[in-house]
């Protein structure tokens, strides 16, 4: 296939976007191009966080707790109380990273919105390029400044309470919560105005299949994760909450009375229990994410600049993938070690597509920014 | 612009800015407090069980689980808040596109925003009142959402 190929493919697209927003370095497409590779980021390292870190720390706490345990049953508080100290380690070991990946996806998302309103954000061009970079250096500052709280602690701080990966953290997003405003302010100021720039309807009016496949699928896959998030509110909820807390109790109980196996048995079950709510809760926030992330990729449709055929392709193995990760999570209950298998084969899926409309959106750009181009 | 795309564009901004603004005030003034609550309430009851003092370290673990109830609340308002927030922002991008009439789309945007906010809210107000008030405003709440992402489903489906 020839370049001119593909430019005939881009020219026939019915509601091919302008380029006028998405001109060279222009504060459109670093928004576009920098959200897609914070969401994949963000996916990268919540696969790598879930295998290297994830499960391994679930160990430590549920050794942790028997730890607890055996103190109790031998008269020793302090050895209780230095049990909990170590779990409320592991615990910010596992908080830092779940807040690292989320921030990244999250921040990626925005960025995305971001990059679709900029037609309607009344700013100068030279501002809306500086409030994404500042954008966008936020939004890695924050996520790489949690993931290394852990790590970094209070070392050579000035403040007592607060380390400096803490103070970076909070300076991205401080970064991040400026540029918001200001996005805000110059949409504001569109509204007030109400002189929208023709071009920005341009992306919205894309009518593909690729596109619809994405908007009506990506929706589909919010409603589900929704329906999910009740049933589980309404029929899980308040159970496991109950139970969270007997089993507590009957650790302590059972370790006063020096019934070991007892109290290592209700370790047991806490560790169970844990592991199906977190399930739940990653099922349901997964596949919300993975909606949202769908619509949004069905507005930059126009902008990959792939043959249509390739473009359908990703759409479906990105709406596959994003169904098949929650759903084999959800099963990783009853079938174990093999639906975790499937749940990253899913999840996979997604960053392969993903992946491959970053490709496109670049080539896209390649093209306008082509001696002769006439896009 | 249509009003239903106006509806969820400002309504979305403005949960989301909400939701923002909670999650700040929360962050200061409750969460960490709530955090080292929540760690001393355990690990005490677990020492009080190693001292033989079975009644206390029953009363920390049931302010353990306490206080856990109204963490996990206070997190999914705030998180909920802004999550449906930004949803509305871009369901509202493309909501000309639900292949209704303009009066059909502004009926499900009403629905959408109405439980966005509703559903958080009640969420939140379970835990100041654990009666089934606040339970009944989150699933109606929900309700709505649901029903009106089903609707907006249908509506793409349709096309314009």
């Amino acid at each position: 296939m020839t370049a001119s190929d593909h430019s005939l493919d881009i020219a026939m697209t019915p509601g091919m976007a302008s380029s006028v927003d998405f001109q060279q370095m222009g504060a459109q497409r670093m928004l576009v191009i920098g959200g897609i590779a914070l969401i994949l980021g963000g996916m990268i390292l919540g696969d790598i966080f879930a295998v290297f870190i994830l499960h391994p720390n679930a160990d430590r706490i549920g050794a942790a707790l028997v730890d607890a345990t055996r103190a109790v049953a031998a008269q020793d508080p302090h050895g209780a109380g230095a049990a909990f100290a170590k779990i409320g380690g592991y615990l910010e070991n596992r908080g830092t990273k779940v807040d690292a990946h989320a921030h990244m996806i999250s921040f990626g998302y925005i960025a995305l919105l971001l990059a679709l309103l900029q037609p309607v954000v009344a700013i100068s061009e030279a501002r809306k390029k500086f409030f994404a970079k500042l954008f966008l250096w936020g939004a890695t500052l924050l996520p790489v400044g949690v993931f290394l709280i852990h790590y970094v602690g209070l070392a050579w701080s000035p403040l007592s309470a607060i380390g400096w990966a803490s103070i970076f953290a909070d300076l991205g997003g401080l970064f991040v919560f400026l540029a918001c405003a200001v996005e805000l302010i110059g949409l504001w100021r569109n509204f007030r105005n109400m002189k929208a720039n023709p071009s920005a309807e341009a992306p919205l009016s894309e009518r593909s299949w690729a596109a619809r496949v994405l908007l009506a699928g990506g929706t589909l896959l919010v409603m589900l994760g929704f329906l999910h998030g009740a049933w589980y509110a309404g029929a899980d909820l308040y159970r496991y909450e109950a139970r969270d807390n007997e089993l507590l109790s009957a650790m302590a109980v059972k370790a006063a009375a020096n019934d070991l196996p007892g109290a290592t048995e209700a370790v047991r079950d806490y560790g169970g229990l844990q592991g199906t709510k977190a399930v739940n809760i990653a099922a349901h926030a997964h596949i919300i994410e993975f909606g949202i992330l769908a619509i949004l990729l069905a507005f930059f449709q126009p902008y990959v600049f792939l043959r249509e055929n390739w473009k359908r392709i990703w759409a479906i193995t990105l709406i596959v993938g994003s169904l098949a990760l929650p759903l084999f999570v959800l099963l990783e209950l009853q079938w174990g070690l093999f639906a975790g298998g499937l749940a990253d084969v899913g999840g996979l899926l997604v960053i392969i597509a993903l992946f491959a409309m970053l490709i496109g959106i670049w080539r896209y750009t390649g093209n306008l920014d082509a001696p002769g181009s006439e896009q | 612009m249509t009003a239903p795309r106006k509806l969820l564009i400002i309504g979305g901004l403005a949960l989301a800015a909400w939701g923002m603004a909670y999650g700040i005030f929360y962050a200061v003034f409750i969460e960490h407090q709530t955090l080292d609550g929540l760690g001393g309430a355990l690990a005490s009851g677990f020492m009080r069980a190693a001292e033989r003092r079975m009644t206390e370290s029953q009363a920390a673990l049931a302010d353990a689980a306490s206080r856990s109830f109204v963490y996990v609340r206070q997190v999914d308002a705030h998180g909920h808040w802004i999550g449906l927030g930004l949803l509305l922002v871009i369901l509202g991008i493309s909501f000309d596109r639900v292949g209704f009439q303009e009066k059909g789309r502004l009926v499900l945007a009403l629905m959408l925003l109405a439980g966005s906010a509703l559903f958080p809210l009640g969420v939140l107000l379970e835990t100041w009142n654990r009666g089934p008030g606040p339970q009944a405003i989150a699933v109606l709440g929900s309700a709505l959402v649901i029903f009106g992402l089903f609707g907006t489903v249908w509506g793409f489906a349709r096309g314009d």
